[in-house]
This record gives C-alpha cells, structure tokens and sequence, in this order.
C-alpha cells in the first residue's frame, strides 16, 4: 500500500534504531513525550518500543481527545441525550465514556434515550434534515484536527438554515495543555513527538513556545512506525547538539503554516472559553472552545439547560498523572482491576488513543518477551 | 446490580458478549451438552455422533456486495457444523418478518437461501414465520438451526491442541465486515469489497482426511481472527504467536481498514476457516487447503507455544504486540 508500507519497512527500522543507540550517551536517561493518542497507539500497535535504546523513555501526553473529557461534561451530553425532543449524535469512542456513577451514553441508549452513532459531524447535520421532527446534538469532541469539520457543518446548518441542529462543544486547544503540562511541578520531560494531525491544521508555529520559553525541542511527527523512530532521532540529535527547536518530520503533510482555511472555519465559527476543565489537569486557561455568538441559535449549551456539574476525577483514577507522563498506566492503582475497557474508570481506558488502553490491549503491563 | 439492561456492546462477540453468555445463560441452563460453549454441541446415542447447533441474523442492511441475509443465515449455521467436523445433514430456518416487508424481496432472499444450502449440498427441512408490527423488528431477522454428522476420522478440540502445532488460515480476512459496513454508505469509501460468505464443508471435509493431525477447527465471524486465536489460547491454555506479515488480506481491505482506524484481525469473516495441526501436517493442510476453490489463499500464519499464561503474539517487522480481545465494537449488526 502506498504512503503506508514505506513507513513501516522493517530493514529501515532496525537502522533507525542503530542510529538511536548511536545518538544516546550510556546512562543518561532522555524521557520524551508522545503528545498525541494517535502515536501512543502507533508505538504499541507495532511494538516499537522494543526497538529504542534503554536510555529513551517515551511517556505519554494529554493528546487524546476522549481522554480529556471531564466526567461532568460526558453526564451534561447524557442529560442532553436523555431529552425526549433530542437525538444525539456521538462518535462512537465517546459512547463508552463513564461519566459521574460511571454511566455512559451507551447506557443511556439502552434506557431509551435516542443516541446516533456518527462518523462526521455532516452525517448529524444529515440526520437534522432528514428527521426535522428531532433536535439533533452533535457532540463536538476532539483537538484543533476536529474542531474544523464541526465548523465547516455550523457554516452549512447556517448557509441551509437548518434550525434543528445543535452543537455541544467540547473542542480543545493542544498549545494550552502543552504549557499546563510544563508549568505543572515535576516535570522532567525533556522533548516532544508534536501531534502530527492538529499541526496539519494549525502548523508547526505554535509549538514555538516550547522552545523559547521552555528549552524543550518538538519534533512533529507522522503516524508510521518510521516516522515515530524518526522523530526520535531528531529530537535526539537537537538534546545532544543543545538545541531547542520546532522540527517537522511529516514534511509530507504538515506546513509551517498549517491549514489557512480550517484555521478561517475556526476563527469564524469558534471563540475561545476563558477556562475549560480538563479531566486529570483541572481547569486550563484559554483551552477550549465555544461557539461564537454569531452561532448562538445552535450553540446546544444556549438552547438547552445543561446541568454544568463539576465532579471530581475519582480518587483511585489517576488519569491525570497519566496524561502529564508523571505514571505509567500500569502504576496507577486501579489498571486492569476496577478499571478495564469493558468497564472504564477512567478515560485513558475507553479510547483506543488513550494511553491505558493501549497499554491494555496491547499487553504492556504483562511485559511479554518473545524469543525471536 | 440488579438494574443493569444489555447494551450493544453485550451482542459484539467480545468480551462483553462472552460474560453475557457465561454469567446468565449457561449460569441458568448448566447442562453437559452446553458447557463446553463450543460453536455446535455434540450428541451421541447409539454410535452415531451429531453436531447441533443455531443462529440468529439481524445484518444490516439485509443485501450488501457479495451476498444477503438469506444466503449468511445458511452459510454461517453450515460453517458452525462444518468447523465441529459435521457434515451438514439439515437446517431449519425461522424469519420474524416486519409488517409491509415487501414480498419481492422476501422471495429473493428465500431464493438466496435455496442457492446457499444447493451449494453447501444440504436442505432447508423446517422453518417457521412470525410477522410483527411496523417498527418492532427492523425489516426482517432470520434464525437457522442445523444438525450434521460427525466425520470420525477427525477429533477435535481444545484438549487435542498441543504445543508446537500451526495455525492455519484459509484466505484473507475482514472481507465480510469492511463489505457490510462499507455497503451501509455511511463512510462515503467506494472500495469494491465483496463479503467472503460461504460454505466451509467442503474445506473441512479435505482436512478432516488428516485424521488425528487435525486437532481443532473454527471459522472467525463476530470479533474477527483475533477474538477466534484469543478462545483458542485460552481453551488450549497456550500461547499463539502469529507472524503478523503472514496473515492474508486483501491489499483493498487492508487499506480500507487503515482509513478507518480498525484492525483487521478484529473484522468479522463468514467464509474463512482457522484451523490448527499438527508440526507434521501442515504442509500437507496447507496443500489441501489451497486445493479447494475456497482456500486458495490460505496460508501459514503462526503457532501454539507454552507459556506461563497463554497470549495471542504477533510479530510484526519492528517488536511484538499483544493481540487481545474485543472489547465494544467497531462495526455493529454484521451478521
């Protein structure tokens, strides 16, 4: 297949990985942040972590959108989703997430409550027009790679003048949680994998921070085994040479400038919330979005009375140490005993993206060796 | 908790539906025949051994590429007796029918059916109908049941797998589900993927001519290849360990999958055969295989190994990874 097999050629791994025995200095621990749920499925999916060097340490950032999602918001879609008039339309990661007593909107569909699974925030601005008896709520979720397609749909429910339809947004900001993570105590991270599907969208130039501010090197990078490896040896050569810079590895599709119209949808359909609650990380500053007021009339938190509770993370979940890269999956209390896929505790769990159950699913708190 | 209701996620064939089968129904029905939860139950009296076994469909939507409800419903009630090593003798077929159903395409699914059970040479020999009010089933569910007759030379089950025996695979996986789900025209993908249904008897019955070499059948529907390896590993208490390179897809499927963000080894199959042999036997199971019009592609794809707990592995070019269980499901009323 091509644009996959030529990342994932097993001959130019195990040169990569050469290359990144070379680059370390024996005993000198480098621990490097993969920001984005997609790597940390990528890297297990593979079984690349076998191939880097003892001295690198990949941990795992906050860069999974359902991961995110506070428990008091996932019970505000349910109540949503539990209004006779309303017909909710999710992706379906979302429909697994517990919110407060650990029900979901999977459950909330099995009581009655009308819930529509949706692969694009089009397919509910479909359901609007076909079904102008229901008011559909989408449940806007995910980073700035997300948030683009729920603003090309309020732009066409607005240019069609479709009066049924909603959005509950959830979108969030990745440059936020990014300085959330680097002011918070402790952190001993010493570069980033930059997310490689929001960077299509907003470019390379917003991670900038990092590095002046921070002296923390970002590498973006591509989803394929070699572009992982890849961006490691980059992010490598920058720490050994001392260097604190925003390199692209995935070229291919990412610009410095990102995606100009996307970014247009955005600022036109979107204002940013002065705080917006993360699960784990608590309330971050200027990280999420609303619908502007021009989009008021389907703006699903001005049409409807949302609940708005705050609940607390669960004391035994520790998600947000998860998602700051401060625990390993596996070191948190309740991994793989009250907290599983099947029946999830904490975010980190439901979304194959999230870091939890990647390492779930993929054994990596069995450690397996397997003979070659 | 007492309030608890089933949820989707207890129909996928996963984890979910494994307590569902487990915690309730065996709980309440325990019977010997039962207990083993094998794809058919066997029952002997008098020397003669019979496989039986039953189905329901509720695919949606009722035609996609490659086949229909009708033809799936005979198919996978076949392939449930043909993987216990029975030869088919007979079905029944049961269809709760939604009221204004049209009847044109009710006879065109009756006709698909007549047309599977010709080719997997066995009869259709009962069957009832009920029919609903609009809105109380969603067009039409179709159920069959089916008895076959064991074939003795070949003894099969998880006690006869031993370590060192391979895995087999009769051709390339997902077919069935990406077809389905790509059928439903959510997805906008125009990929011609044709679902892989049909009759696996005649497959079996090649391979039951290894005899004892042959140590365990089963065909990967609901939960895909990795849901059927992760049964066998724990029924067999040893590990599997694929050579992930070596699994069979087509270069179509495997890209539609990677656009979706779904494993293939997690896709449901209705034409494809798993089957573990002896060291000894599987080249020739392999000859035999590619042999039959159905297992051209068949193909070699990894081992049972002893373990402190038994895993599914796949090596692929860069490490290995656990291949788990489904948990929820990526793709809903496929079958």
């Amino acid at each position: 297949m091509r644009f996959v097999d030529e990342y994932r050629d097993g001959r130019a791994a195990h040169a990569l990985a050469a290359e990144l025995r070379s680059l370390v200095e024996p005993g000198r621990r480098v621990k490097l942040m993969e920001v984005c749920g997609g790597h940390t499925h990528a890297i297990y999916r593979h079984g690349l972590d076998a191939l880097l060097p003892d001295e690198v340490e990949l941990v795992h950032g906050p860069g999974c959108p359902v991961c995110v999602i506070p428990m008091g918001r996932v019970d505000d879609a349910i109540s949503l989703a539990e209004r006779p008039e309303v017909a909710f339309a999710s992706f379906g990661d979302m429909l697994r997430v517990p919110g407060g007593r650990r029900r979901s909107l999977l459950e909330a569909k099995a009581r009655g409550a009308d819930v529509r699974t949706v692969y694009s925030p089009l397919d509910a601005l479909a359901i609007a027009e076909r079904e102008p008896e229901r008011e559909v709520v989408f449940f806007g979720v995910g980073f700035e790679t997300t948030a683009p397609a729920t603003a090309l749909t309020l732009l066409r429910a607005r240019e069609r003048d479709v009066r049924n339809f909603s959005v509950f947004s959830n979108h969030v900001l990745i440059g936020p949680a990014l300085r959330a993570i680097l002011d918070s105590p402790e952190v001993d991270i010493d570069g980033f994998v930059g997310p490689g599907h929001v960077s299509t969208v907003i470019g390379t130039r917003p991670y900038e921070f990092v590095c002046r501010e921070y002296g923390r090197p970002v590498v973006v990078a591509g989803f394929e085994p070699n572009d992982i490896l890849q961006a490691v040896a980059m992010l490598l050569r920058q720490l050994r040479a001392g260097r604190a810079e925003v390199e692209n590895e995935y070229g291919r599709v990412v610009r410095a400038e990102g995606n100009p119209d996307a970014l247009a949808a955005l600022g036109e359909v979107f204002d940013v919330r002065e705080d917006f609650e993360w699960r784990g990380l608590g309330a971050i500053p200027r990280s999420g979005l609303r619908l502007a007021e021009a989009f008021a009339d389907w703006d699903a938190e001005r049409r409807f009375p949302v609940p708005g509770a705050r609940i607390e993370d669960p004391k035994a979940c520790r998600c947000g140490d998860v998602l700051r890269g401060r625990a390993k999956p596996f070191e948190c209390g309740v991994f793989g005993t009250a907290c599983t896929p099947e029946r999830p505790l904490g975010t980190c769990m439901v979304s194959s993206e999230g870091a939890c159950a990647a390492y779930y699913a993929y054994g990596r708190h069995r450690r397996v060796e397997v003979p070659a | 908790m007492s309030d608890a209701v089933v949820t989707l996620a207890d129909g996928a064939g996963g984890k979910a539906s494994r307590k569902l089968v487990e915690g309730l129904f065996l709980e309440e029905l325990r019977n010997p025949l039962l207990e083993p939860l094998g794809d058919a139950a066997i029952v002997g009296r008098n020397g003669t051994r019979l496989a039986l076994t039953t189905d329901s469909y509720v695919v949606r939507p009722l035609r996609f590429p490659g086949g229909d409800i009708g033809e799936l419903a005979v198919n996978g009630t076949v392939n449930d007796l043909a993987v216990s090593g029975a030869q088919p003798l007979a079905l029944t077929a049961g269809f709760v029918i939604e009221e204004g159903f049209p009847l044109a395409e009710l006879r065109g699914i009756a006709r698909s059916m007549a047309g599977a059970a010709l080719a997997a040479g066995v009869a259709v020999a009962a069957g009832d109908t009920k029919v609903v009010e609009r809105g109380a089933a969603d067009g039409l569910y179709v159920t069959t049941a089916g008895v076959g007759l064991l074939d003795l030379r070949a003894v099969l089950g998880f006690d006869r797998v031993r370590a060192g025996d391979r895995v087999l695979v009769s051709g390339g996986v997902a077919e069935h589900g990406i077809a389905v789900m790509l059928a439903r025209g959510d997805l906008g993908l125009a990929v011609d993927v044709e679902s892989d249904t049909a009759p696996l008897n005649g497959l079996t019955a090649a391979l039951c001519a290894l005899g004892t070499e042959l140590r365990w059948m089963r065909d990967p529907t609901r939960g895909g290849l990795a849901t059927t390896l992760n049964e066998l590993a724990t029924g067999a208490g040893l590990s599997v360990v694929l050579e992930e390179a070596a699994i069979p897809v087509r270069e179509d499927v495997r890209g539609a999958c990677e656009l979706l963000g779904i494993d293939p080894l997690y896709v449901a199959n209705e034409g494809k055969l798993v089957a573990v042999v002896s060291p000894e036997a599987a080249d020739d199971a392999l000859a035999l295989l590619r042999g039959h019009p159905l297992g051209a592609g068949a193909a070699l794809v990894g081992e049972l190994r002893e373990d402190s707990r038994p895993f599914v592995l796949a090596r692929t070019p860069f490490g290995t990874r656990i291949v788990d269980m489904l948990v929820g499901d990526p793709l809903p009323r496929i079958c």
